[in-house]
C-alpha cells in the first residue's frame, strides 16, 4: 500500500512518491537561500541531500517539515501539501533536528513519553511503541537514565527512538551523525538501514559527509548555493564523473608549465592544481598515469613529495559539478581541516 | 488539550527534577526579607552624641540629666562629653560622632532670666534618617525641658486627638512579607517563564514541538500554565516560610489560607502572562538576563512593597496603578496584616485575573508556530 493511501487525503497526485518538492524557493529579505529547487523522494527510500554548511540543506528540510514558512514553491508530504495541511504533513513525519532537542533532565523514556502524547498517540500503543523502539535502539537497559548521562552515540539513537514514537512513514533527520564517532556514526548507518526495512519507512537526509552519503543513501541530491546541481544515485553520479580513479601528487618544486605536462600523460582527463604544489588528476587508467607521472618526475628531476591513486570519490563528484571541494567548503566553514576518517574517500 | 499536558508534564517533571529554579527563585526574597526586614525594622539606638558645655550653670546640668535618662531609658543617644565647640564638629565632619549638642556660655543666666535661650545642635544630614531622628528625639528632650516642673490642677480645655490603632503594632519585617512573596514569585517566573523558555527556545527545544502537531494555542497555555504552577509553589513556600519568621500565626487560619492561595494563582497568572508576552518574540538568551533587573525595578520598587505608595510623586503613582505587583502586594497586606475581609482583596483578585487573560490573549497571536 502507498503512503498515499495510508495518509488519507492527498493531495498532490503524486503515486509511490512520498515527498515531492516543486520549485521551491526560501528568500531572507534579498537573500535567496534555496532557489527554486524541485525533487522526488520515492517511497522506502533512503534519500540525501549532500552540500556544504550553508548550502541550503537545513533551510529545505525545515521548509518541508513545517518549520519555516515556503516562500514560493510547493512541498508535499505524502500528499499533503505542508503550507494548506501542515498539521496533517506533521502526523505523518518524524523529524529529527540538526540540534539534540531531547531534554536532557529527563529520561529516555520519559521524552519519548511525552513526544507520543504530543502527536496524540494512544496509551497502550505508546508504551508498545516505546518498548519496541528503544529494543531497537539498544537502549532498553537505558530507558530509565537521565538523558544528560548518555554518551553523544546513545543520545543520538534516543532521538532517532523518539522521532519514530508515533509511527511516522516519513522520517526527517537533519545532520544525524555530526559530532559523532566514528564508531557510533556507523552504528546510526545500521540502525538507520534496520529501521528502514523494519518499519517501511522513507527516509531523508541532510549530510556533509560524502563517507554517509556513499553508504547510506539510495539516491542522492548535491545542494550548492541553494541549487540543486547533481540528483541521482551516488554510483550513477560518480560515473557521471570523467574518469574512474584520481591521483594527487605533491611534488618538491614544480616548474611552470607543468600542469600541461601533467595533462599530457596518459589517461589524463582533467588536472587541477589545487595549491602547495599538490595536483589532482582525474584519469580512466590510474596505473598507467601513476607510472607516467613518475617516469615524468624523474626524467625532470622533480622530487614527489607525496602520490595517492583512489577511486573517483563524491568529493570528485562535487568538484565536477561545482568546481570546487567539498572539504574547502567545510575549512571555510570551520575554519579547520576536518582529519579523514575510515571509510572516507578522499 | 493533551498535548497541553504534555507541554506541562515536560516542564513539571524538569522542574522537580532540578529544583535549582525554586531554591533560586525564593533565596532572594528570603535574604531580603530577614536582611532588610531586620535592619530597616528597629529605632535609632546608642547615636553618639557630644554634649559641649559651655556653662556650667544649674540648666546646663538639667540638660545633662535629660540626655542621661535618654541613655539609660530607650538609648537613643550615648552622650560623650566634650569641652571643645569645634572639635567636637569635626568629630561629626570625619563620622566620629552622630551629632552634638552645644549648651553655649550663659545659657543658665539667659534661661533665669527668661530670655529664650537657644542650645545649638549639629547633626551629620548627609544621614537624613539618622539626621531626622536625633533631631525628633533632641525636639522631644526640649519639650520636656521647657514643661514646668509642677503644674497647678485645672480643668483642661485643650483639644486633644486620639490615635486608635487598628492593628497590633506591624514590624518591617511583617511589613516587607507581601513584597517578599511576590518577589518569589516574579523570580520564579523571570527565571522558569523568562530564562529558562529563551534557553529552551536556543537550545532547540521548541523546534522538536514545532514539527509535531500542537497547536499554537496548546502551546501557549501548556507553557503559561507550567510557569505559573511553578510561581505558586515559590509563592506558597514563601508564605508559609515568612509567616513562621514573621511570627503571623493568623496566615494557617483555613479561610485565610485560602484567600492567599487564590492571590497567589492570580499573580502567578499574572506575572506569567506578562512575562510570556514581554518574550514571545525574543530569540537571544541574554535579554531575560538584561530584563530582569529592569523589570524588579520597574515593579517591584513602585508596588509598595518596601514603602507607601501614598508617599510617591504622582508620576511614580502612574506606574503603581498599573504594576500588577502593586494588586499582589495590597491583596497579600490585607490577607496577611490586616486580615482583611474577601471585599478587600476583590479588587486585587479581579485585575490580577484580567491582567493575565489579556496577557495570555495578547501573547497567542504574537507566537509563532515556525522558527
Amino acid at each position: 500500500m502507498s503512503i498515499l493511501n495510508r495518509s488519507k487525503g492527498p493531495q498532490s497526485g503524486h503515486e509511490g512518491v512520498a515527498i515531492a518538492v516543486e520549485n521551491i524557493v526560501k528568500k531572507y529579505g534579498e537573500f535567496e537561500a534555496v532557489k527554486g529547487v524541485t525533487f522526488d523522494v520515492k517511497e522506502g527510500e533512503i534519500f540525501g541531500l549532500l552540500g556544504p554548511n550553508g548550502a541550503g540543506k537545513s533551510t529545505l528540510i525545515r521548509m518541508m517539515t513545517t518549520l519555516i514558512p515556503i516562500t514560493s514553491g510547493k512541498a508535499f508530504i505524502a500528499g499533503y501539501d505542508v503550507s494548506k495541511d501542515a498539521d496533517a504533513a506533521r502526523r505523518t513525519m518524524g523529524v529529527i533536528p540538526q540540534a539534540m532537542t531531547s531534554d536532557i533532565d529527563l529520561t529516555v523514556e520519559e521524552n519519548m513519553s511525552i513526544y507520543a502524547k504530543l502527536y496524540g498517540v494512544p496509551r497502550a500503543e505508546r508504551e508498545r511503541n516505546i518498548n519496541e523502539l528503544l529494543e531497537a535502539v539498544d537502549l532498553t537497559k537505558w530507558r530509565g537514565a537521565q538523558v544528560k548521562t548518555l554518551s553523544g552515540g546513545m543520545r543520538r539513537r534516543a532521538e532517532i527512538a523518539r522521532g519514530l514514537v508515533h509511527n511516522p512513514r516519513i522520517f526527517f533527520l537533519d545532520e544525524p551523525t555530526t559530532g559523532l564517532d566514528p564508531v557510533s556514526r556507523v552504528a546510526v548507518w545500521e540502525m538507520l538501514n534496520m529501521l528502514k526495512s523494519r518499519r517501511q519507512l522513507t527516509i531523508l537526509i541532510t549530510t556533509h559527509y560524502m563517507d554517509e552519503a556513499d553508504r547510506l543513501c539510495d539516491r542522492l541530491a548535491i545542494v550548492d548555493h541553494g541549487n540543486l546541481v547533481a540528483l541521482d544515485t551516488p554510483m550513477a553520479l560518480k560515473s557521471s564523473v570523467p574518469g574512474n580513479n584520481v591521483v594527487e601528487a605533491q611534488f618538491a618544486k614544480p616548474p611552470a608549465g607543468w600542469v600541461e605536462q601533467l595533462r599530457g600523460l596518459a589517461g589524463v582527463e582533467s588536472v587541477q592544481d589545487e595549491g602547495g604544489s599538490m595536483f589532482r588528476l582525474l584519469t580512466s587508467t590510474g596505473s598507467q598515469t601513476t607510472t607516467g607521472l613518475v617516469e615524468l618526475a624523474v626524467h625532470a628531476g622533480i622530487e614527489i613529495k607525496t602520490l595517492t591513486v583512489q577511486n573517483t570519490s563524491l568529493d570528485d563528484v562535487f568538484v565536477h559539478y561545482t568546481g570546487r571541494q567539498l572539504r574547502d567548503e567545510q575549512v571555510k566553514a570551520f575554519g579547520y581541516v576536518i582529519p579523514p576518517r575510515p571509510g572516507m574517500q578522499s | 488539550m493533551n498535548r497541553m499536558f504534555a507541554i506541562i508534564e515536560r516542564e513539571m517533571r524538569k522542574f522537580f527534577r532540578s529544583p535549582t529554579l525554586m531554591v533560586t527563585a525564593m533565596i532572594m526574597p528570603l535574604v531580603q526579607l530577614i536582611i532588610l526586614g531586620n535592619a530597616f525594622g528597629g529605632k535609632i539606638q546608642d547615636a553618639r552624641v557630644a554634649i559641649v558645655d559651655e556653662d556650667h550653670g544649674t540648666q546646663a546640668v538639667r540638660v545633662q540629666e535629660a540626655f542621661r535618662s535618654v541613655e539609660a531609658n530607650i538609648r537613643t543617644f550615648v552622650a560623650v562629653p566634650y569641652t571643645d565647640e569645634v572639635r567636637a564638629r569635626e568629630d561629626v565632619r570625619q563620622g566620629r560622632l552622630e551629632g552634638a549638642v552645644i549648651i553655649p556660655p550663659q545659657f543658665s543666666r539667659r534661661f533665669y532670666a527668661g530670655e529664650n535661650p537657644q542650645l545649638g545642635m549639629v547633626v551629620d544630614n548627609s544621614d537624613q534618617f539618622m539626621a531626622s531622628s536625633v533631631q525628633t528625639e533632641m525636639q522631644s528632650l526640649v519639650d520636656s525641658l521647657n514643661l514646668p516642673e509642677a503644674t497647678a490642677k485645672r480643668i483642661s480645655s485643650d483639644v486633644a486627638l486620639e490615635i486608635i490603632e487598628l492593628y497590633p503594632y506591624v514590624e518591617y519585617l511583617k511589613y516587607l512579607l507581601p513584597g517578599a512573596i511576590t518577589l518569589a514569585m516574579f523570580v520564579s517566573v523571570m527565571i522558569g517563564g523568562g530564562m529558562l523558555y529563551i534557553d529552551d527556545k536556543a537550545r532547540g527545544v521548541h523546534e522538536g514541538y514545532l514539527v509535531t502537531p500542537i497547536t499554537a494555542l496548546e502551546m501557549v497555555l501548556g507553557l503559561n500554565l507550567a510557569g505559573a504552577f511553578k510561581a505558586i509553589m515559590a509563592g506558597c513556600t514563601l508564605t508559609i516560610l515568612g509567616s513562621l519568621i514573621a511570627g503571623l500565626g493568623s496566615s494557617f487560619q483555613p479561610g485565610r489560607i485560602l484567600q492567599w492561595f487564590l492571590l497567589i494563582c492570580a499573580t502567578s497568572f499574572a506575572f506569567n502572562g506578562m512575562m510570556f508576552l514581554l518574550m514571545v518574540r525574543v530569540e537571544d538568551p541574554l535579554v531575560p538576563r538584561a530584563m530582569f533587573g529592569i523589570l524588579n525595578t520597574l515593579l517591584y520598587f513602585p508596588s509598595g512593597a518596601i514603602y507607601p505608595v501614598q508617599a510617591f510623586p504622582k508620576w511614580l503613582r502612574v506606574i503603581s496603578y498599573v504594576d500588577p505587583f502593586s494588586y499582589a502586594v495590597h491583596g497579600l497586606k490585607a490577607t496577611l496584616l490586616k486580615e482583611a475581609s474577601w471585599a478587600a482583596v476583590t479588587t486585587d483578585l479581579l485585575y490580577l485575573s484580567l491582567f493575565g487573560l489579556i496577557s495570555l490573549a495578547l501573547s497567542v497571536p504574537l507566537f509563532k508556530r515556525t522558527l
